[in-house]
């Protein structure tokens, strides 16, 4: 087991360090994004001051480096995965949102056509509904949405019947609103039995726990660098290989060809076939390192920290406010990560957030782009603070004091 | 730093904790929707327009104490005047939110705003000024078909 020290990473982070509004900085937006530890910022910063050069092209030293950089990002991807295929299944994009879009515009055109069903979940962000939305706009395909029961768990009673004429299960891992963990082996065995695929949303699952794509047997993964302690503007879709080399292109130009005459193009071997033009290369080097630090943690201990985190968090809200302040996700640690919305009795979200942040505390208010599940539970938005592997029981000792006196200046007496 | 008071006065706090004019009003009244896509707050506004007045005016909807009381302030603000006269209060109270020029380089007379002038303190806080303005631009909205 490796060595995990939450002051450790503390130390790491340079954004800890602020003061805001005459209070050390309680950071609990890690859902929204996660600060970036020294380590990845001097992976960057040294990038650009010693190996700076256009990847896949030039024959000279930093070229090469530069090229090395780049596909060494790959394979630590590969191995943080687990992926059976190896770095090839790696596709870079610019974040979780664009893996979508490639998923949907290049497998969903290729293999889906009227009437083809896509199912979803009610707990899903945006990223994950609005391409599906378009792909039935443009090819005719049905959207169907698995519901979400009162205890905020999906509703599988009915799933035999949720999965007739499905082609895709296109799922999250963790919700970004309620924490729920999804039960993704379960899942992806429901979808194989019916002959579909199953792509799974892991912008909240890969930097808090373990992914092992080989066990979880799914066909494809889409999440962000900037959730996990790296960079933003870069992400991940992960596919089975066969099934992206079958695949067409998503984006066209540089990069992505075999061969560009006046008659046409061939395309280059996966994954090059799915990054046209030049790449975010320092991107690429950040989201190296944050995997690297992120391995160097261990996931393990992330996982199990921030269940010990979340589980006295939730305790105490119960404890300080009772029915004063509602949790919009589970109560209770099983099959829950660390991402906690609230429902502040006669403060809206906004409101919290802006007294929060009068002591320090950054929260985030809003729907969280899961308009769907809002509606489901009769909500607007909810104020929803979130854990990285440097938040401590102090942030969730700010956030009480906080919401104390959030409540005291709007609610009722 | 930015004091909160500024943000949360006195009257902005009664306008949200007791809203003017809430409620909705029966068709033919005018009727329009707004939405707050980064957030999810909501609005709708009915008007009763007569003879080019504003002869009632309720809404409803959900959002921040920021919007519900800019709302209410709204309502209160326009019920019973003209539509030009309702104009020139948007046209006001977006010049308080420095979304439109100001007259001749003046600042906004906060003396002649009447309640209005509570909302000044939101230009400190950027990120919720579409918070006081989603009212006000659904009113906007409202008035478009009239002449």
């Amino acid at each position: 087991m490796t060595h995990f020290d939450p002051l450790a990473v503390r130390s790491d982070v340079p954004l800890l360090g602020r003061v805001i509004n005459g209070h050390p900085i309680t950071y609990l937006d890690s859902g929204a994004t996660s600060l970036t530890p020294r380590p990845v910022i001097e992976a960057m910063s040294h990038y650009y001051e010693n190996n700076h050069a256009n990847v896949h092209r030039g024959v000279y030293q930093t070229a090469a480096e530069s090229t090395a950089l780049y596909e060494g990002a790959r394979e630590a991807a590969a191995r943080f995965l687990n992926a059976p295929g190896g770095a090839r299944e790696i596709i870079f994009t610019k974040g979780c949102t664009e893996s979508f879009n490639l998923l949907a515009r290049s497998w969903g055109g290729a293999n889906l056509g009227a009437g083809d069903v896509v199912l979803l979940s009610e707990m899903e962000h945006h990223a994950n509904i609005v391409p599906w939305f378009q792909l039935r706009d443009s090819h005719g395909i049905e959207v169907r949405f698995i519901p979400v029961t009162d205890d905020f768990r999906l509703d599988l009673t009915d799933l035999d019947a949720l999965l007739a004429g499905v082609k895709l299960v296109s799922i999250t891992a963790m919700s970004n609103v309620l924490g729920t963990i999804n039960p993704i082996k379960e899942l992806a065995q429901a979808a194989h039995r019916v002959g579909a695929l199953i792509a799974v949303d892991g912008a909240q699952s890969v930097a808090h726990s373990a992914t092992d794509i080989a066990d979880l047997d799914i066909d494809f993964l889409a999440f962000s660098a900037h959730k996990m302690l790296g960079p933003t503007g870069f992400g991940v879709l992960w596919g089975r290989l066969e099934l992206l080399e079958a695949m067409p292109p998503f984006l066209g130009g540089g990069g992505m060809i075999g061969d560009v005459s006046t008659s046409g193009f061939t395309t280059a071997p996966v994954p090059a076939k799915f990054e046209a033009g030049t790449p975010p290369i320092a991107e690429a080097v950040g989201f190296g390192a944050a995997v690297r630090y992120l391995e160097a943690l261990g996931m393990d201990n992330i996982a199990a920290y921030e269940q010990t985190l979340t589980a006295d968090a939730l305790h105490r809200l119960a404890a300080e406010f009772g029915e004063r302040v509602r949790i919009i996700g589970p109560t209770t640690t099983d099959l829950r990560g660390g991402v906690i919305s609230l429902d502040v009795e006669g403060v809206h979200p906004h409101d919290v957030s802006q007294v929060l942040d009068q002591h320090g505390v950054c929260i985030r208010p809003g729907h969280h782009c899961a308009k769907p599940l809002m509606k489901r539970f009769g909500l607007n938005a909810t104020a929803r603070a979130s854990f990285g592997p440097y938040s401590t029981t102090g942030d969730t000792d700010a956030l009480i004091v906080a919401l104390h006196d959030a409540i005291a200046m709007f609610g009722a007496a | 730093m930015s004091n909160l008071d500024d943000l949360y006065r006195e009257i902005i706090l009664d306008h949200y904790r007791t809203p003017r004019n809430r409620g909705e009003l029966p068709d033919p009244a005018i009727k329009a929707e707004g939405f707050n896509p980064l957030c999810g707050d909501e609005i709708t506004v009915y008007l009763d327009v007569e003879d080019g007045v504003v002869k009632d005016i309720k809404i409803s909807g959900q959002g921040c104490s920021i919007s519900q009381a800019s709302s209410s302030l709204m309502s209160a603000a326009v019920k019973g005047k003209t539509i030009d006269e309702a104009r020139e209060k948007i046209l006001t109270f977006k010049r308080l939110m420095g979304l439109e020029e100001a007259v001749d380089d003046e600042p906004v007379n906060l003396r002649t705003l009447g309640e209005i002038a509570a909302l000044a303190g939101v230009v400190k806080f950027p990120v919720r000024i579409k918070c006081a303005t989603l009212a006000w631009n659904t009113l906007t909205e409202a008035l478009t078909e009239q002449p």
